[in-house]
């Protein structure tokens, strides 16, 4: 079912994702993207304030991408972001850390400039396997209304 | 080079980097794979009139740049017999905005500059570096920025 701007009311909430983390993925990512050696060398990481090979950052945001993509946005009419409003790493993601998402819908507003669209404020938190929150993303999203002209 | 030695209002380029259209499908097939950024029929009957890069290539392309940069500072300092202090991790980012579509073919210059440098109240021994880093098209247009943090160690009494 393809997901129109109104099926995203404020004040919901949803889970979903399982993703586990491998040490080879955090270091290919890590030395296309991130080449620093808490990322790439688990005896170097060990002395970092990260205390272990870890992924970068952008790996883990790329992970929720992922996982956003996969559950919302490929059957959807989402037209892109305009961008992150905050992000917050709060914890190290090692390897074989297992990850999920939590989502709330804070406001969902239709656009005036353009009234084929409207604009969805989420935020993101993306959980370890201890139930920990390793990241937080605050973002809008632009979707294509149900009776608007879309795409 | 530790946190005493940024200077708000200082400003490097980092490089530059042409997004080609099998890097932007390659790059969305794993990380954000929306039509927009992996279908190039498709891109082209959206409103972005054609393929755009995902705005995690561009924010990743950023980042790789900045470590290059870094990683060649230090080198130079430490063969000149400086030290050099430890940097990373980031607690986050904010105000990150995708301003322009990244079309394929386009070649971006980044860039980085320094907001804020101060101590950090809950580690003793470093600080928090805020930085701006941006983006700019080949026609001179501004197409990302954001406002980042990074930890960096101060310089030793």
């Amino acid at each position: 079912m393809t997901l129109f701007f109104e099926d995203f009311p404020p004040g919901e909430t949803a889970e979903y994702g399982d993703r586990i983390v491998s040490r080879e993925e955090i270091i290919a990512f890590a030395a296309r993207y991130d080449p620093q050696p808490m990322h790439l060398d688990e005896t170097a990481a060990a002395k970092t304030l990260l205390g272990g090979l870890a992924a970068s950052g952008w790996h883990t945001a790329c992970l929720l991408m992922r996982m956003n993509a996969d559950q919302m946005l490929r059957d959807s009419t989402s037209m892109g972001a305009p961008g992150i409003d905050e992000l917050k790493w709060l914890r190290p993601v090692h390897p074989g850390d297992r990850l999920r998402v939590r989502r709330a819908t804070l406001e969902a507003r239709p656009s005036n400039s353009r009234p084929e669209m409207g604009l969805v404020s989420f935020l993101f938190e993306v959980l370890n396997q201890r139930g920990e929150t390793v990241m937080t993303q605050r973002n809008t999203i632009m979707f294509g209304r149900r009776n608007g002209e879309t795409g | 080079m530790f946190l005493e030695d940024f200077i708000p209002g200082d400003r490097v380029m980092l490089g530059s980097h042409t997004f080609t259209a099998e890097e932007i499908i390659a790059f969305a097939g794993t990380h954000d794979p929306q039509p927009f950024h992996i279908d190039p029929e498709a891109a082209r009957r959206s409103h972005f009139g054609g393929l755009v890069a995902s705005g995690w290539h561009t924010a990743a392309i950023w980042m790789r740049l900045n470590v290059a940069y870094m990683g060649h500072v230090a080198r130079a300092r430490l063969a000149s017999g400086e030290s050099m202090g430890r940097m990373g991790p980031s607690p986050g980012f904010r105000d990150m905005k995708w301003t322009k579509p990244v079309h394929a073919g386009d070649t971006l210059a980044y860039g980085v500059e320094i907001v804020e440098a101060r101590a950090s109240a809950s580690r003793p021994g470093w600080g928090v570096l805020t930085h701006r880093a941006f983006a700019t098209n080949q026609k001179g247009e501004e197409v990302f920025s954001f406002i980042g943090t990074v930890m960096v160690e101060r310089r030793p009494d």
